[in-house]
């Protein structure tokens, strides 16, 4: 793999959401054997970082301005189809 | 089955069986109850009940009672704790992924978080509770505090 890739995880406030999914995907990544680096934010200020970041997983609606790849986070809080979002970030993380 | 959520749910801010009829009235009798705990402070309502307007947080859980998990941001928020509202009759709260969504919700999380890397067990815990369909049948039925410990205890 090349260098460390870097996760955004946004949701309303950049601190209750993003944080439970910050850490359900590290725990999975660590699990399928990837590690990355991590920022949270508020999905307002996505558009702002999203630059400096290679994806972004979100629990609410980004800016169609990002042009960054968006991964929906919230299998991570229903638990629903949670494998699937972690099979994209894993192709993401592997790119 | 998970010692983190009860370490945050307030036995006093557990409201079981409300008959709220609305999204704003579960969450204002929620913020009271945390507010007259001194979890926060009096502006945290109101914010709560705006931020939800525009950051919906309910998570469809393919149930006819779904869980939504009000919370805003941490100025609000005076010490870290949850409050839990189970409704006799679903309300109606927006998808957090699709706002334009309306979702039958039967349980309320509000959240006053205020420091994120030390509240990360009792997010997992609040999480794992939603993810388990039998706890979620728990708490419906609960009528009393007991009841709320033997599923979450």
């Amino acid at each position: 793999m090349s260098k460390q890739k870097t996760i955004l995880f946004a949701c309303g406030t950049g601190i209750a959401t993003s944080t439970a999914v910050n850490v359900a995907v590290t725990e999975a990544m660590k699990k399928r054997g990837l590690t990355f680096n991590a920022q949270q934010a508020k999905a307002t200020e996505v558009p702002g970082l999203a630059d400096s970041v290679d994806f972004i997983v979100a629990t609410t609606p980004i800016s169609a301005s990002v042009t960054k790849p968006v991964i929906k986070g919230l299998a991570f809080l229903t638990g629903i189809g949670k494998d699937k979002v972690l099979d994209e970030i894993e192709a993401q993380l592997r790119k | 089955m998970s010692d983190g959520l009860m370490q945050l749910l307030d036995p006093e801010a557990i409201v079981l069986g409300s008959d709220a009829s609305t999204n704003e009235e579960i969450i204002r009798i929620l913020a009271g109850r945390l507010e007259a705990l001194g979890y926060v402070k009096s502006s945290y309502a109101d914010a709560v009940v705006r931020r939800e307007m525009t950051i919906p947080t309910g998570l469809p859980l393919e149930r006819a009672d779904n869980v939504a998990v009000p919370h805003t941001d941490p100025e609000h928020v005076l010490k870290p704790g949850i409050a839990m509202g189970t409704l006799k009759q679903p309300v109606t709260f927006a998808n957090m992924e699709d706002p334009d969504e309306k979702l039958p919700v039967g349980f309320v999380f509000l959240l006053a978080i205020n420091d994120r890397d030390k509240q990360i067990e009792a997010l997992q815990s609040v999480m794992e509770t939603i993810q388990n369909p039998q706890a979620l049948d728990g708490l419906r039925s609960a009528s009393n505090l007991d009841d709320v410990r033997a599923v979450l205890g």
